[in-house]
C-alpha cells in the first residue's frame, strides 16, 4: 500500500520539520518513503509545503499530486490543495487559523485547533504537531508505538529540551476528539 | 550493511564523496544544491580536508583543476548557471586528461531561470558544454541512493579513465530526503599516480599537466588517444535499468526525476492493458543506445518524458534510427509532468491498441 500525504502552511509553522518527524517514523518502522519539500523563496514567510509518500513497495514519483491525507494549516493551502484530495481521502483543518469549512463532501474531515490548543497548553508554536498527533490517530499512517524514537530523532541535540513538548503535543493531538 | 538513515539528496552526495576519499571541494553557493557546499564546510575541517568557498565558480573549478593535476579526489558541485561559468574550466581539465567529479543539481534555464528542478541541461552535459573534443562521464541519479552510489561510482571511473565526471541530479533530487545506505568509507591512501604534478624533488623527469599543443600533429595525437579511452568507457560502463520491459509494446525513456515520474505511469498504464515498460538511461554518456536499439525489434513506438523541451529525445531518435515514433512528454522552467500526463501521453502512443 502506498500513503500520499500532503503538508501545508506558512513558513515558520513547523511544516517541514513535521514532515520530517513523520518520515523518520517511517523509516523506523521499515517503510520505503520519500521527504521532499517545497523549497526557496517560500521559506522565508511565505506558504510552505511537504511531501511525504509511505509505501510498501519502493517510491516511484516524490511529488504528491493527489493527497490522501492533507494537513492544511492556513486557507491559502485548503484553498489551493482541496480539489486535489482523492475521493474517500482526508483532510484535516487547522481551525485556529482556517475559518471556512470543508466543501467536499467525499472526503473524511478533521477540525483541529491546533495553534488555540498549542498557545493553551504551553507548547508555543507545536500545532504542528498537535496536528501530526490527530494524524496519526485518524488515518493510521505510522503507529503510535515508538513515536518517542522518532521525536529524538528530529529534535536537535543542541535543544534536548524540545523532546518533552514535542512528544507533549503528539500526545495531546492523538487525544484531542 | 542495512543500516538506512534519511538523508536529503545533496547531503547525500557530499557524504558520498568523502566516504569516496575526496578530501577537497571548491564551490560557490547557488539553489538548489547549496547543502552540498554546508555539508562540506561542516565536515571537511573535521577529517583535515579542504573546503574552500571561491569568489566565483570560475575560481572554483580552475582550484579544482589544480589538485585533479596532483592525482587526489576532489569535486566541485553547483547548479546550471553556475556549471555553465565553469565550462571552460572543465574543458580544460578534459583536455589534461585529468580525472575530478562536477556536480550539477540542475535547475530551470536558460540565463539565470529559476530555482525548480529541470533537465534541461542535458545537452551541455552529454555533448560537451565547453569548446573542443571531449566527453565528461554524465551519471544521472534518479534517487538518494544513487546520489551516493553513483558519486563514488563516478570518483573511480574518473580515476579509471583520467576523464572528469559528471553527476548530472535535479533540484527533486538535491532537496528530498530518502533512506540511504551509505558505502563503507574508503581509507585514504594515496597512491602516486605516475602523471600527476606532485613535485620531483630532483629525483625523477618532471611531469606535465598541459591542454596547450600547438604543434597540431600533436594535439590531433591526443585527442586519437583520448577518443580511444572514450571508445572502452562506452563498451565497459554504460548503464540502465530496464523496468518492465519483458513484455513491453512500448517503451518510455527517462532519467533522473522524470523517472520516478514515468514509474507510476508505467504501472497505472499496465493497470489499463497497456503493455508498457521502461528504460531508464544511468549513464547519459555514454548513452544506452544499443538497449534502444535493441528494443526497436520489440516495441512498436517510444515515449521520451523529460524536463526541457526535449533533448535527451535527440539521442532515442538517434539510437532507433527512425524506424519507429518516438513521442515527448515534457515540462520545462521548473515545472514537473504528473504521472497523468505522462500515462496521456502513453494513452496516445498506444492508439486504442491495447
Amino acid at each position: 500500500m502506498t500513503t500520499q500525504i500532503l503538508i501545508a502552511g506558512f513558513g515558520g509553522q513547523g511544516i517541514l520539520f513535521v514532515g520530517k518527524f513523520l518520515a523518520n517514523k517511517g523509516l523506523l518502522e521499515g517503510r520505503q518513503l520519500s521527504w521532499l519539500p517545497s523549497y526557496g523563496p517560500e521559506m522565508r514567510g511565505g506558504t510552505a509545503n511537504c511531501s511525504v509518500v509511505l509505501s510498501d513497495d519502493p517510491v516511484g514519483s516524490p511529488i504528491v499530486h493527489k493527497p490522501d491525507v492533507l494537513i492544511a494549516m492556513n486557507l491559502p493551502s485548503l484553498d489551493k490543495y482541496e480539489s486535489a484530495v482523492v475521493p474517500g481521502g482526508t483532510i484535516l483543518v487547522d481551525s485556529t487559523l482556517i475559518e471556512r469549512k470543508v466543501t467536499r463532501t467525499d472526503v473524511k474531515v478533521f477540525y483541529v485547533p491546533a495553534t488555540r490548543l498549542a498557545q493553551q497548553n504551553g507548547l508555543g508554536n507545536l500545532g504542528n504537531m498537535i496536528m501530526m498527533g490527530k494524524t496519526i490517530r485518524e488515518c493510521a499512517l505510522v503507529s503510535r508505538e515508538g513515536i518517542e524514537d522518532a521525536v529524538r530523532t528530529v529534535v536537535s541535540a543542541k535543544h534536548p529540551e524540545l523532546y518533552d513538548v514535542n512528544l507533549k503535543a503528539l500526545q495531546l493531538g492523538y487525544e484531542f476528539v | 550493511m542495512g543500516n538506512k538513515v534519511l538523508m536529503k539528496g545533496n547531503e547525500a552526495i557530499a557524504e558520498a564523496a568523502i566516504r569516496a576519499g575526496c578530501r577537497h571541494y571548491f564551490g560557490y553557493p547557488i539553489t538548489p544544491q547549496t547543502e552540498v557546499a554546508a555539508y562540506m564546510a561542516k565536515r571537511m575541517p573535521k577529517i583535515g580536508g579542504t573546503f574552500l568557498q571561491a569568489e566565483s565558480e570560475i575560481a572554483a573549478i580552475n582550484m579544482v583543476y589544480g589538485v585533479a593535476g596532483t592525482g587526489r579526489r576532489v569535486m566541485t558541485s553547483s547548479s546550471s548557471p553556475g556549471v555553465s561559468l565553469k565550462q571552460e574550466g572543465i574543458s580544460y581539465i578534459a583536455g589534461s586528461d585529468l580525472p575530478c567529479l562536477i556536480v550539477d543539481v540542475q535547475r530551470g534555464g536558460p540565463g539565470l531561470g529559476g530555482i525548480q528542478p529541470s533537465q534541461s541541461d542535458y545537452f551541455q552535459a552529454t555533448k560537451g558544454g565547453g569548446h573542443g573534443d571531449y566527453h565528461l562521464i554524465v551519471l544521472a541519479p534518479a534517487s538518494v541512493q544513487e546520489m551516493a552510489d553513483l558519486t563514488g561510482l563516478a570518483f573511480d571511473l574518473a580515476d579509471k579513465y583520467r576523464v572528469p565526471a559528471m553527476l548530472l541530479a535535479d533540484g527533486t533530487i538535491g532537496q528530498m530526503m530518502e533512506p540511504v545506505e551509505l558505502a563503507e568509507a574508503q581509507e585514504v591512501t594515496f597512491t602516486e599516480k605516475p602523471w600527476a604534478v606532485t613535485g620531483t624533488k630532483g629525483k625523477r623527469e618532471h611531469h606535465v599537466v598541459n591542454s596547450l599543443y600547438l604543434v597540431p600533429e600533436e594535439l590531433e595525437k591526443k585527442n586519437f588517444e583520448r577518443y580511444e579511452r572514450y571508445a572502452a568507457i562506452a563498451k565497459n560502463e554504460t548503464r540502465w535499468e530496464s523496468f518492465m520491459m519483458e513484455d513491453a509494446e512500448y517503451c518510455v525513456v527517462a532519467f533522473g526525476i522524470a523517472s520516478r515520474v514515468s514509474k507510476n505511469a508505467v504501472v497505472a498504464a499496465r493497470k489499463e492493458g497497456i503493455k508498457v515498460g521502461l528504460i531508464r538511461p544511468i549513464t547519459l554518456w555514454p548513452f544506452p543506445k544499443q538497449v534502444l536499439a535493441d528494443a526497436v525489434e520489440q516495441v512498436k513506438g517510444f515515449l521520451c518524458v523529460e524536463l526541457s523541451m526535449g533533448q535527451m529525445i535527440e539521442d532515442v531518435k538517434l539510437a532507433t534510427g527512425g524506424k519507429r515514433e518516438v513521442a515527448l512528454c515534457n515540462r520545462t522552467g521548473g515545472m514537473i509532468m504528473s504521472p497523468e500526463e505522462v500515462l496521456e501521453s502513453i494513452r496516445k502512443l498506444a492508439g486504442g491498441d491495447k
